[in-house]
């Protein structure tokens, strides 16, 4: 059957309040306008107030309540609205949730889920653009998950919601109305395993969120490349991408963050120190320019990886 | 009894201010290392508020935090191991004088950034009337923290969202040592919670009765309104900020006046004059305390480190 990737949101989201009667929303919007992007329409009806929190313009402090919530038990689903806002919760993230398991000496636990949107490609300009699940990924302590299919949409919420560390899901704006085709029942991949969404023998080509469908579409035509989709950035599975370097010999990392100090250059890194002598050429790296995104169209088009540009760049590796 | 209760009172204010100067000697030798903030000076407030508590009640406290984690029934030699960094310290080691924790002590921190720990407390509040659990939550911090915008924040939503718990500002009048003066254009501070529609009242943090009398209030009010209270006390410590301050900020003199104010010395003359506290009372106590906090830097000093391997340990729940 169809489904989008925001139904399947909703869904995952729906499961998990049927489900567990410990788990209640927190977030801006959610409730009476039913989500920035309409994930959650119509929740404030069917889960009550009880359930589903309008929280005011305060995400540090709505984080917060969301992490004591957990300390106490119960299982808060904390939705920011962009990435961009959820670097007012960073305090609570790094400097609380990603801490307290191991400075506690493993006594307490932070079971919090956060989830937020996340990229470009909406001439939505600088400050609602950013994609900062690679900063994120710096943090020990924190698991980040970025769905880049309809049905790692609809599972993700279940595993992180089974997990007892905080875990915060990045979902991209322009898939929401992607639309494709699953099963009726949930596969259920584990969420930490990266997958090869094509095979090849040439090239490795290492994506994951909103890249995803654009590195699929770059490569439609050829067998040479293979794709994976890392759906974890942390943790990273790093056995599926060193098999796949030691079996291709040549590696593109695909991503919308920025270069500099990044999940890409990251990657690059553990590929260098773990297969140097795999490689038949050095790690290229197609990322966002190193600008704020801009308004205009064909500025902001020129800024962010489209299709095109991993095209030609595979061509040039290859050839 | 009330005999009994007084003695009480006194017997942990003494408690927490011979711990806080065994640990300033122990900072001094270097068996502490770090930063170490002492709570001397300030001891009515946490004594106040613990004696209406119970075991089962959450605290959430702050980097000051050392009186609070022994009154919640932290057992001193845990506290201290854990000062020690050794491994039978209540966080094992890895969070030392700031970050006392302990889970069967709700005893959640121990959170060293300044109003982290507020909507944190806002959130086990509401877990507890969730779970209709029968337990209060208690929140301390400093005044330094009404400058975060994050305790706006917290107040803001555990009023409109009807959250029982209580909110204790323990106004020692420097945050570090920036003066409440020099860095606030208003200075009464139950005004910033009324702001946000909280109920507040201030509080002569000096006079343990005082302490006593106005939370049972407040947790009342809780209680029966299922909303919350903010309580400022007003206190000072007498020692710097921690062990690195050189105190430019403030005068001897204003010190030496707090220390008029002890609340230590006002429960003993209060205890005194009412004939509460013969002579060989007080040094009983003295003597058992003593015994006590000895006996917990022998067992910190006995403690094992944690061993190296287990670094990685309690990142995650699984190991990944």
């Amino acid at each position: 059957m169809k489904m989008t990737y925001r139904e399947a949101l909703r869904e995952g989201l729906k499961n998990a309040l049927e489900k567990d009667s410990r788990i209640f929303l927190m977030g801006e919007d959610i409730g009476a306008y039913g989500g920035t992007y309409a994930v959650t329409k119509d929740f404030l009806k069917l889960y009550g107030s009880e359930r589903i929190f309008d929280a005011p313009l305060s995400e540090n402090g709505f984080t917060g309540i969301g992490i004591g919530a957990a300390l106490g038990g119960l299982r808060p689903v904390v939705e920011v609205m962009t990435v961009n806002f959820a670097f007012l919760a960073l305090d609570q993230i790094v400097n609380s949730a990603a801490v307290y398991r191991h400075m506690s000496g493993g006594q307490v636990s932070v079971p919090l889920v956060i989830r937020t949107t996340t990229g470009g490609g909406r001439q939505v300009a600088a400050q609602h653009s950013n994609s900062f699940e690679g900063w994120l990924t710096h943090i020990p302590g924190i698991k980040i998950l970025a769905p880049a299919t309809v049905e790692d949409a609809r599972s993700f919420l279940h595993f992180a919601l089974e997990d007892n560390d905080p875990v915060m899901i990045f979902e991209h704006a322009l898939l929401l109305n992607r639309s494709e085709e699953v099963s009726e029942k949930p596969a259920m991949i584990s969420p930490y395993k990266a997958l090869v969404r094509k095979s090849g023998d040439k090239l490795t080509l290492i994506t994951y969120g909103g890249m995803l469908q654009r590195c699929l579409e770059a490569t439609e035509a050829s067998s040479d490349v293979e794709v994976i989709d890392l759906r974890s950035l942390r943790p990273l599975d790093t056995e599926t991408i060193f098999s796949s370097v030691r079996k291709t010999h040549r590696v593109l990392i695909v991503d919308e963050g920025w270069k500099s100090g990044s999940l890409s250059a990251e990657i690059s890194a553990r590929i260098m120190e773990s297969c140097f002598y795999d490689l038949d050429a050095p790690v290229q790296r197609l990322c966002r320019r190193e600008v704020p995104i801009p308004y205009a169209r064909h500025l902001e088009l020129a800024a962010i990886p489209q299709t095109s540009e991993i095209s030609a760049k595979i061509k040039e590796m290859l050839s | 009894m009330e005999e009994a209760k007084t003695l009480k009172l006194l017997h942990d204010m003494m408690r927490v201010r011979r711990m806080e100067e065994l640990c300033a000697e122990l900072y001094t030798q270097e068996k502490i290392r770090g930063f170490l903030h002492l709570y001397i000076g300030e001891e009515a407030v946490v004594t106040g508020v613990m004696s209406l508590l119970q075991p089962q009640d959450n605290i959430m406290a702050t980097y000051r935090e050392h009186g609070h984690a022994l009154l919640k029934g932290i057992p001193a030699k845990s506290i201290m191991a854990e000062m020690f960094g050794k491994i039978d310290g209540c966080s094992k080691g890895r969070g030392g004088s700031m970050h006392l924790i302990s889970a069967p002590h709700r005893f959640f921190g121990g959170n060293a950034i300044v109003a982290a720990g507020i909507p944190q407390a806002v959130g086990l509040a509401l877990a507890s009337k969730k779970l209709k659990e029968d337990r209060q939550t208690v929140c301390f911090f400093g005044e330094g923290a009404v400058a975060e915008g994050v305790f706006h924040e917290a107040l803001n939503m555990a009023e409109l969202w009807k959250i029982p718990v209580l909110f204790c500002c323990e106004n020692n009048y420097y945050a570090m040592g920036t003066a409440l003066a020099r860095s606030q254009a208003q200075l009464n501070l139950p005004k910033k919670a009324e702001a946000h529609n909280v109920t507040a009242q201030s509080v002569d943090g000096m006079n343990v009765f005082e302490v006593i009398e106005k939370t049972r209030a407040a947790l009342d009010f809780i209680t029966r309104e299922g909303r919350p209270y903010f309580l400022e006390f007003r206190t000072y410590r007498f020692r710097p900020h921690s062990m690195f301050d050189p105190e430019l900020y403030r005068s001897k003199d204003e010190v030496l006046k707090w220390k008029e104010k002890d609340p230590i010395n006002f429960l003993i003359e209060h205890m005194k004059k009412n004939d509460l506290l013969p002579p060989e009372k007080l040094d009983a106590l003295e003597k058992k305390i003593e015994a006590e906090m000895q006996e917990a830097i022998r067992f910190a000093e006995m403690s094992e480190l944690e061993p190296l391997e287990d670094l990685g340990k309690y990142l995650y729940e699984n190991d990944l």
